[in-house]
């Protein structure tokens, strides 16, 4: 079962892709976290929020499979 | 067919367009805030910009200001289309149209529109400058919320 991930800026630039898939069934977003950064060392996960499936998320909140968790980091629209 | 009121582009935007999805036979005022490209930040020269969106995200997340403004100001009607991709100095990259029977609550809500735009819709800008690039984050120096609604007034 596969968790979407999708990255953007400098994240996106850091990893040199814009999405991934994670195979995990259930992960809290401070798990997720943890574990990107240290496959990919972005350390700047520690800044960013998160959305899951579009909406904002809490660093407690839980990825189901199937779920597409976006890291957004400070925006800077407008 | 109705134009959508909140809209991410890549093309030019054309700004009447956007003021004649607000417009009414009960509005009074129309206010229009358009944000363009900047050459000089603090000394350094911009040459040009690029805008990358979360597309479906931006845009719910521009109907949420439009349904916040709903609640604030009562009767008046808002219509947001911010670019993405290239841009050049002074090309228009965000306008907020907003309609309503008296032009204060059109002022108040086109302004709320665009501090509310640079907290929570999921939009970067990369400055390109003379002598590099960045991804610019945090314009307002303020964090953002999860819940999407601090209190910025």
């Amino acid at each position: 079962m596969m968790i979407n991930i999708l990255l953007f800026a400098d994240l996106q630039e850091k990893v040199g892709k814009d999405r991934l898939e994670l195979e995990a069934d259930s992960l809290s977003i401070i798990d997720l976290k943890e574990k990107l950064k240290n496959e990919y060392g972005l350390l700047q996960l520690d800044d960013v929020m998160t959305a899951i499936n579009e909406e904002y998320a809490l660093e407690s909140d839980i990825v189901q499979s199937g779920d597409t968790v976006a890291f957004i980091p400070p925006v800077s629209g407008g | 067919m109705t134009d959508p009121l909140f809209e991410i582009v890549e093309d030019p935007i054309e700004v009447g367009a956007i003021i004649d999805k607000v417009k009414r036979r009960e509005a009074g005022a129309i206010t229009t805030f358009m944000g363009t490209v900047r050459e000089w930040t603090k000394g350094k020269r911009t040459i040009y910009l690029k805008y990358q969106a979360y597309k479906p995200m931006a845009v719910k997340m521009l109907a949420k200001i439009g349904d916040e403004i709903e609640e604030k100001w009562p009767n008046t009607r808002i219509a947001i289309t911010h670019r993405i991709g290239h841009l050049d100095i002074s090309d228009i990259a965000v306008v907020i149209a907003v309609s309503s029977p008296h032009r204060k609550a059109a002022y108040e809500a086109n302004e709320y529109a665009i501090e509310r735009i640079k907290q929570i819709v999921p939009i970067w800008k990369k400055e390109h400058w003379e002598d590099g690039e960045t991804w610019i984050g945090d314009q307002l120096e303020t964090v953002s919320y999860p819940s999407g609604s601090p209190n910025i007034k």
